[in-house]
């Protein structure tokens, strides 16, 4: 309970941090903590398997997404010092709405109605370290790839068509902006690159 | 080992998730709007997790791992339009983009 309570704390904090924040990277840094607690979270859930999931795919892989697209956009010019931003303006009901939340919190800390029955609750707890624990790898893997194959497969589609996505928005021909002789360029000057890789 | 209630993990996953709400609402700047979403999905996921551990079912683990799988798509094509649409812009203002209006 004690290590619940200073979880909790640490995702609200950080998650107040992600969104109050001045620069996004502020932001980012505050999320890698919302994260790595997070990751301990599901570890104390005896989801193991998913702690380190989150652990390389939130902090290896998309906050280093956000990371490069920051440093992308920010240089030349100072984007994100400029611009208005509402969040003085709408912070009382934005606090509202997170007090709020929060008072349930504190209602559930407090009153803690018990919902439902606590399956294999002990028996979970006895088998913590087992290779066929719950939620460790063996037991995530079978329930993958013979229960829950079909999520699986979709899982590969969904990626596949983001990979194609990026590639078709990100591509060399930027669709919003630019003139086709700036493409037609671009185009020019990766062929020659390719040409001169290819000779060396 | 759950000692605590799950009442608990909802209402943390609700705070969490109301958190991100007031971030999209809020914020201007595209990449806090993407950051806020990311904390809803965890916060979602949380929930997925603690119920599973609950019910002793792992169904709520794969779908916390489609959850991710989901959320790591979206942002890498949230980015790659945020990258686009203000690569040439002075600032970062989604009140300012008006080329995806029909």
């Amino acid at each position: 309970m004690i290590g619940f309570l200073f979880l909790a704390v640490v995702l609200i904090a950080s998650a107040v941090w992600v969104v109050t924040a001045k620069k996004p990277v502020y932001s980012v840094v505050g999320l890698l903590a919302h994260f790595a607690a997070l990751a301990a979270m599901y570890v104390s859930l005896s989801a193991e398997f998913l702690g380190v999931v989150q652990i390389i795919v939130y902090s290896g892989a998309i906050l280093v997404l956000f990371v490069f697209v920051i440093a992308l956009l920010s240089s030349g010019v100072d984007p994100f010092s400029v611009g208005p931003n509402r969040l003085p303006k709408a912070a009382v009901p934005a606090a509202l709405l997170v007090l709020g939340s929060l008072a349930l919190t504190a209602y559930g800390v407090f009153k803690a109605p018990t919902v439902g029955p606590r399956v294999g609750g002990a028996a979970i707890a006895a088998q913590a370290g087992d290779a066929n624990a719950f939620g460790s790898v063996a037991d995530f893997g079978k329930a993958l790839f013979t229960v829950h194959l079909l999520p699986f497969e979709i899982t590969a589609l969904v990626l596949m068509v983001a990979v194609i996505g990026v590639i078709l928005l990100a591509g060399e021909k930027p669709p919003l902006s630019g003139s086709s002789e700036q493409a037609a360029k671009a185009r020019r000057e990766m062929r020659e690159a390719i040409v001169r890789a290819g000779d060396e | 080992m759950l000692q605590v209630a799950i009442t608990n993990y909802i209402a943390l996953s609700a705070t969490i998730f109301f958190v991100g709400v007031a971030g999209v609402l809020l914020r201007r700047n595209p990449l806090i709007m993407l950051m806020s979403i990311e904390l809803m999905w965890n916060a979602a996921n949380l929930l997925f997790l603690a119920f599973a551990r609950m019910w002793a079912n792992n169904a709520g683990h794969i779908f916390a791992f489609l959850v991710i799988t989901v959320a790591a798509a979206e942002a890498a094509i949230g980015l790659a339009i945020v990258v686009i649409v203000f690569r040439d812009a002075k600032n970062v203002d989604v009140d300012e983009v008006a080329g995806l209006r029909g």
